[in-house]
């Protein structure tokens, strides 16, 4: 019994890595991915930022989901949600301001981020604390992942770099990838990929 | 047993034409003002435009091959995506240029919404808006008519855009192409030679042409830097790539409206834009924007210029 629900919880953390990838598959979270995906380490620290947020408001949605009336739930997820924003936000700035002035508006934007609140609401209003907490867990992971991917491939492509690192001397960059256009097209190339892989199988 | 059904839609009536015939039809009338931009930049010119057709091709055949689709780059459609392409570069470009390029118009322009007949943006624009965003440096500096010693000159239109004096561009210069500008756009009378034999064809109409130059004329005319009715529409009409875009590439059969009607309201957006992007607009040029944007409204011109089946009720 143990085991089963042991096996449960990894299924619910192992989901949001590929199976039901929040960027590719859900589609969710577009925005905050067009906007911040131009270099690796925006990425990460968005990423990270989107985790933190995502772990915290389903842990607390799941504990007092009994006590939220119905008619209120989202803007009770809101509040939640906005809280741990600013506390991302408050840190972000402490301890890292290159960072918080990179990321700009779409740090406080998180707050509407539909990953965040369509996890509060598709999972963590009905499930319990662990697997929760699991799910976002996963969630957050696998949005990480996502921008990791799009923000390589339009960093390589768009500023001729790798991790802020100039691989080749003599490359002219398609200065389009790095901006919102190339991000779209980046996407939705990405998107069609990983549609075809999933048909095919 | 499946392939002996051919579902397709109306006309079902046959005329001896074919695709594959008109787009080598239209390749061939396009032919005179390669040679004549040949002849004007020297032989930059003619290496850019045969790379970018062997890319096009190559990219198309390759795709088509790795998707398990028939190979049908003999219908030339792939052919006059590169030509177009490469009418649309500067003859000063890196020999790189053209190989991205082409391979964007065939590959995101086209393949990726299923292949020909399929997509939305005509290919070769949408692989010159590519470039034209990536590496706006090189697409940007041109070199001047007749001199082979790689001097960079600014077209007429981005002359006029930064308020410099033109120099002794007369229209006759203009008409010939003895000017800075891109390989294809520069030879009026080479495009007009090749755009007649369409028209005489039957294969292009007079309506998207005509209406888009007239509305590009008339509007650069009234707006005059002066006041009312001080522009030069006939220097706006003969700069630029109006004269290629206008012919050649907004009368594209699957990026342009179905009606006649609906050309007309195409064509006229597409002068109106090319005006207002010429004249108070961020780039000296506007023809190959115009298009992409009318492209982007032509399911719209269709919805609303459908012919009404007879009886039906009008809505």
């Amino acid at each position: 019994m143990a085991e089963k629900q042991q096996n449960r919880c990894f299924q619910e953390f192992i989901k949001g890595l590929i199976r039901e990838n929040p960027t590719f598959v859900l589609a969710l979270g577009l925005c905050p991915t067009l906007a911040v995906s131009t270099s690796v380490s925006n990425a990460i620290g968005m990423g990270l930022a989107s985790t933190f947020v995502l772990i915290g408001s389903n842990l607390i949605v799941s504990l007092i989901k009994k006590q939220i009336p119905e008619e209120i739930r989202i803007p009770c997820y809101i509040v939640i949600i906005a809280t741990f924003v600013t506390v991302v936000e408050l840190i972000m700035k402490a301890y890292s301001p290159a960072l918080n002035r990179a990321l700009g508006i779409y740090v406080p934007l998180i707050v509407v981020n539909c990953i965040v609140l369509g996890r509060a609401e598709a999972f963590a209003s009905k499930r319990t604390f662990v697997h929760s907490f699991m799910d976002a867990l996963g969630m957050g992971i696998g949005f990480t992942l996502a921008l990791m991917l799009i923000s390589i491939i339009r960093e390589f492509f768009g500023f001729g770099k790798i991790i802020n690192y100039p691989v080749f001397y003599n490359f002219h960059p398609a200065l389009v990838i790095g901006m919102p256009a190339g991000a779209l097209l980046v996407i939705g190339l990405l998107l069609g990929f990983f549609n075809i892989i999933k048909q095919k199988k | 047993m499946q392939n002996r059904l051919k579902v397709s839609v109306s006309p079902h009536i046959h005329k001896p034409v074919s695709i594959s015939k008109i787009m080598w039809s239209v390749n061939l009338s396009l032919i005179p003002a390669g040679i004549a931009g040949a002849i004007i930049f020297g032989f930059s010119a003619l290496w850019i435009t045969v790379i970018s057709l062997i890319t096009a091709v190559t990219t198309e055949a390759v795709i088509q091959k790795l998707t398990n689709k028939k190979i049908s780059v003999k219908d030339g459609s792939a052919f006059l995506t590169g030509l177009l392409l490469a009418y649309n570069l500067s003859p000063s470009v890196p020999l790189w240029i053209p190989v991205v390029g082409s391979f964007f118009s065939i590959a995101i322009g086209k393949m990726i919404f299923g292949g020909l007949g399929q997509n939305i943006f005509n290919p070769a624009l949408a692989g010159r808006a590519f470039l034209m965003a990536s590496w706006p440096s090189y697409m940007t500096s041109f070199t001047g008519p007749l001199k082979f010693d790689a001097v960079t000159s600014a077209t007429p239109l981005a002359l006029l855009k930064e308020g410099k004096p033109l120099g002794d561009v007369s229209y006759m210069d203009l008409f010939l192409g003895l000017r800075g500008g891109c390989i294809g756009e520069v030879c009026i009378i080479a495009l007009l030679i090749g755009a007649a034999y369409l028209l005489f064809r039957g294969y292009i109409n007079w309506q998207i042409p005509f209406t888009f130059i007239l509305t590009v004329g008339l509007f650069t005319w009234i707006c005059g830097p002066r006041g009312f009715l001080t522009g030069d529409g006939i220097f706006h009409v003969l700069s630029g790539g109006l004269i290629l875009g206008a012919f050649f590439m907004a009368t594209d059969y699957v990026t342009s409206p179905l009606t006649i009607n609906g050309q007309i309201i195409f064509a006229f957006g597409c002068g109106l834009l090319t005006a207002i992007i010429r004249l108070w607009g961020g780039y000296p040029e506007g023809v190959s924007y115009a298009i992409l944007i009318m492209n982007a409204a032509t399911p719209i011109i269709d919805r609303f210029t459908k012919t009404r089946v007879y009886g039906t009720v009008r809505y």
